[in-house]
């Protein structure tokens, strides 16, 4: 075991998957210079044929990866949630469609890795939350890792997997240390996390609650307050949004009779909306109580921190939402 | 020196392209095919010329009206008439139509109906010949209308900076559906843009064949020897509508003119090349006739083929969706 931060995992990953496949290269905007942390030292040990700083053109490279993938590479893109806006026709228009679109004849292994910086006073035009826009899209996997073991093991799936993969990557737990399995106390040799199978972070007995990325820290930090009111939650991370893994939500609301879904998206058409459906239509007679969502407010990121601050699920809102479902 | 094989080639794939399209005509009024059906009648010399001058590992991209692509680059009618006709038979398993026909076997990376989103797909397949060093090159088809979508100036850049072995044909067909390239195109010709790159930019009579032949090939020794893209600009014109069926609905017809469409139709890729080839002895009349006879046999039993072709079973509509499926369970 290691001690690793989110950051320092996404890079082993990143660093483990190009030596052993040099069809793997590195794509994005600085990623050189490694602004984001990611791809620290991978120019320096990989070179600039596999390290590939692009242009401001991200509509322009994501389609360069596609077209790439489509004969024989395997492009890992770095670009933030907010400038996906600008590629959209890329990621949609060939990046999900081309595979079903043209009867199976392409695949496409392309990992976009998306980061989303939020709640830190970046404003309405770089704290997006996309992910759910992309549960909506077939053809897509979504991959929302929290904690460090799980981003490095993702981060390896989705490198390998011969679909486009989107890895959100939440820059407020871009500093969260965690515990990361060293290769030789892994039985293959190699920390890889399937998809479709979610993580119990927590077991409990009262209410479920399922997380995506960063909510998944305030939900932990609610369970501690909880606890001592004599309030049990199960905690759940699904680790993917496509394929999701129903089943271990199923059985933890047919344990807790309970749920909330707590998701840093905006509420409506979210990823907890989809959740929540879930569990109404597959999971109802379990239910002792309605569903609770907690998720970003409607309306877009306000600068001020007077405002921003009241958009995101936080630890009380988690709290105040399980106590509802008590009530 | 463009043998003479290649430039009977060039002629029998103008004139599949001729008859196929004349046959989906008929079967889109007959109302045997859905959908919107974009021919490219007309243009058979640019795809033609561009596409006998790649290798068969070459790749190409095309675009919504995009039949004469994959036809010039040796494709199957068969497969591209079962694939209009949505059934199990075609290209894409009846999944995508007319605007998507693809054959990843021999180079036919597919098309795309979102105009110029096929730009930057061609360009990643060019930049995975360099970083592979491969010597294959990849070209893409795009037109005038396309030529305004920042997806080509973006990859042009790219490809210029990168050296990507690349070739960016433009069809001016002179419209997008029905506004002018003159009423869109800031400059006189989208080649001269290619200026603004530091690539070369080579306007070109599309309905000459040869010259399309030759200014492709100057292009593929250009990028094979790592010198990067090229942008062509073949002149040409659209013989029908954009799409079928919009000229009945068409209520101010006046976007061209019969007199402007006569002229052009006085410039026909097949009538000049076949004049060509007579005037250099290449072909007798008779032998032109004959397959002149051939290709309409082939797109009739391809016609065929897609009729007797089944649809696609229900079971297989998930099918296809990922490499690696998932479960929705």
């Amino acid at each position: 075991m290691k001690n690793l931060m989110y950051v320092e995992a996404l890079n082993e990953a990143i660093r483990e998957e190009m030596e052993n496949d040099e069809t793997v290269y590195y794509m994005g905007e600085d990623v050189r210079a490694s602004i984001y942390g990611a791809s620290k030292d991978l120019f320096n040990k990989f070179g600039e044929d596999r390290v590939l700083d692009t242009p401001l053109s991200e509509n322009g490279f994501i389609g360069a990866a596609v077209g790439s993938s489509l004969v024989g590479m395997r492009p890992v893109v770095e670009t933030l949630t907010s400038f996906m806006w600008v590629a959209m026709d890329q990621l949609v228009s060939q990046l999900a469609k081309m595979k079903y679109m043209f009867g199976g004849q392409a695949s496409l292994p392309v990992t976009i890795k998306a980061d989303m910086y939020y709640n830190g006073g970046m404003a309405a035009h770089h704290s997006d939350r996309n992910h759910p826009f992309f549960m909506n899209m077939p053809g897509i996997k979504v991959i929302v890792p929290t904690f460090p073991q799980d981003a490095k093991g993702l981060m390896k799936s989705a490198i390998r997997d011969n679909d486009p993969c989107i890895v959100f990557v939440d820059g407020n737990l871009g500093g969260l240390k965690g515990e990361v399995k060293e290769n030789n106390e892994i039985e293959n040799g190699e920390l890889l996390i399937p998809f479709g199978k979610a993580k119990v972070v927590k077991e409990g007995t009262d209410c479920t609650v399922v997380g995506i990325v960063n909510s998944n820290v305030h939900a932990v930090n609610a369970s501690r307050k909880l606890e001592k009111e004599g309030i049990s939650i199960e905690i759940i991370d699904p680790r993917t949004l496509v394929p999701l893994d129903k089943q271990t939500i199923l059985n933890s609301v047919e344990k807790t009779g309970r749920i909330v879904v707590v998701d840093p998206a905006h509420k409506v058409c979210s990823a907890a909306s989809e959740i929540i459906s879930v569990v109404v239509e597959e999971g109802f007679w379990n239910l002792q109580a309605p569903p609770q969502k907690v998720a970003a407010e409607q309306v877009h990121i306000p600068f001020s921190q007077a405002l921003e601050p009241l958009i995101f699920p936080t630890e009380e809102k988690i709290i105040e939402a399980v106590k509802k479902t008590l009530e | 020196m463009i043998s003479r094989e290649k430039h009977i080639l060039m002629l029998q794939r103008m004139m599949r392209i001729r008859f196929f399209e004349n046959k989906l005509i008929e079967c889109q009024k007959a109302g045997e095919i859905v959908g919107s059906l974009h021919t490219y009648t007309g243009e058979e010399g640019v795809a033609v010329g561009a596409c006998v001058a790649l290798n068969d590992n070459d790749y190409i991209a095309g675009n919504h009206r995009s039949h004469g692509h994959p036809i010039a680059k040796g494709g199957d009618i068969n497969k591209a008439m079962a694939e209009i006709f949505g059934k199990e038979d075609g290209y894409c398993k009846g999944k995508g139509g007319s605007m998507h026909l693809a054959d990843f076997s021999i180079g036919i990376l597919g098309e795309s109906g979102i105009v110029a989103s096929s730009v930057p797909v061609a360009t990643g397949a060019a930049l995975t010949s360099k970083l592979q060093k491969k010597d294959f090159v990849s070209l893409v088809f795009f037109g005038d209308g396309a030529s305004n979508q920042g997806a080509c100036h973006e990859s042009m850049n790219l490809a210029a900076l990168w050296k990507l072995p690349v070739i960016f044909v433009c069809e001016n067909n002179q419209f997008a559906v029905t506004t002018s390239y003159k009423d869109s195109v800031s400059v006189d010709h989208v080649s001269d843009r290619a200026s603004a790159y530091g690539i070369p930019g080579v306007l070109v009579d599309g309905q000459d064949v040869i010259a399309m032949y030759e200014a492709t090939e100057q292009a593929v020794i250009r990028a094979r020897s790592g010198e990067g893209p090229t942008l062509i600009e073949g002149l040409t014109y659209r013989y029908e509508d954009h799409s079928l069926g919009l000229a009945n609905v068409r209520r101010d017809g006046n976007y061209r003119s019969d007199d402007e469409l006569n002229e052009w139709l006085k410039r026909d890729p097949i009538e000049i090349h076949k004049e060509f080839l007579i005037n250099q002895d290449m072909m007798s009349k008779k032998e032109i006739d004959e397959l002149e006879k051939k290709e309409i046999v082939s797109v009739e039993e391809a016609l065929e083929f897609a009729r007797k072709s089944p649809y696609p079973d229900p079971s297989q509509l998930y099918d296809d969706l990922f490499t690696d499926p998932i479960s929705f369970a």
